[in-house]
């Protein structure tokens, strides 16, 4: 292993976490939620009386944020190698799999994690460890 | 226990919370799916960027999940929703391994696919897209399986 020091921020990337973590703490200390995307998204394909808004509230949010972001500074650089059609595989495969193992980096990685869910940290290693292998198979082994 | 606040309250919370954590994953770089991509790359040149996110925002979290364990309902007077599973099934886990595989592809998991929509990212809204029919797909196979 080769550690990319000329790309390693570790102040942004531990003030961006604590920042998430901030986010999180509101979410669960004010609104009583979870801030897990995938279940947030979820919610919505089956709507429930009074359970939308909240849902929409925090994706707004989420959408919004790049938009403040350039009231005030230029965005960082944003590079997405895949093909468009590399591209719709891996959304489906995310969208399917974040929903069936009942969620994502945020649900389980970061919520999970932090309140120290065995579920949370078994579904954690599991797309660490995939992700990790994906990433090796597809640069190391097929050269993509 | 408090009365619960008004409704539009409790919308203005979610909606900074959301943005927060937006904004969070910007300044982490976690919006930058190639930044993503090269902390998941341990054969390559390794950035180990996003450990120390996951790290930021778990130590802040281990706080709020603290007290928030200890409150029957929230500061605004709504009940506490925390899951209370502790069932490590198969789903978890095939779900888990799937997702990481999507991840892997592209770098993008379901936060950041909301940021590179108001980013305006072409490449990120087709993955949002598809992303959103994989959701729709679980939810038939749901709807199928209860039937």
């Amino acid at each position: 292993m080769i550690i990319d020091w000329n790309n390693f921020t570790p102040w942004t990337a531990l003030a961006g976490g604590a920042l998430i973590g901030i986010s999180a703490a509101l979410f669960i200390l004010f609104n009583g939620r979870i801030a897990g995307i995938s279940g947030i998204i979820g919610g919505l394909f089956r709507p429930v009386m009074h359970d939308a808004g909240w849902r929409i509230a925090f994706t707004l949010g989420l959408i919004l944020a790049p938009i403040i972001w350039l009231l005030f500074a230029e965005l960082p650089n944003i590079q997405i190698d895949a093909t468009y059609n590399l591209l719709i595989v891996a959304g489906v495969i995310v969208g399917f799999g974040a929903r069936y193992g009942s969620g994502c980096t945020s649900g389980h990685g970061v919520c999970g994690i932090s309140r120290l869910s065995p579920r949370s940290i078994i579904a954690t290693l599991a797309f660490m460890g995939t992700g990790f292998l994906t990433v090796f198979i597809m640069r190391h082994i097929l050269g993509a | 226990m408090k009365k619960p606040l008004g409704h539009m309250t409790a919308l203005t919370f979610a909606l900074l919370s959301g943005l927060m954590f937006g904004l969070g994953l910007i300044l982490a770089g976690m919006a930058n799916p190639a930044k993503v991509l090269a902390f998941l790359d341990l054969g390559g040149l390794w950035d180990p960027s996003l450990g120390l996110v996951m790290g930021g925002a778990i130590a802040v979290g281990l706080i709020a999940y603290r007290i928030a364990g200890k409150r029957s309902t929230s500061f605004l007077g709504l009940p506490m929703n925390i899951p209370t599973s502790r069932i490590i099934d198969k789903r978890l886990v095939i779900g888990g391994l799937v997702f990481g595989i999507g991840w892997g592809l592209a770098g993008i998991c379901p936060a950041p696919a909301f940021v590179l929509l108001g980013a305006g990212s072409v490449k990120g809204i087709v993955f949002l897209i598809a992303m959103l029919i994989g959701m729709g797909v679980f939810e038939l196979l749901e709807s199928c399986r209860k039937n």
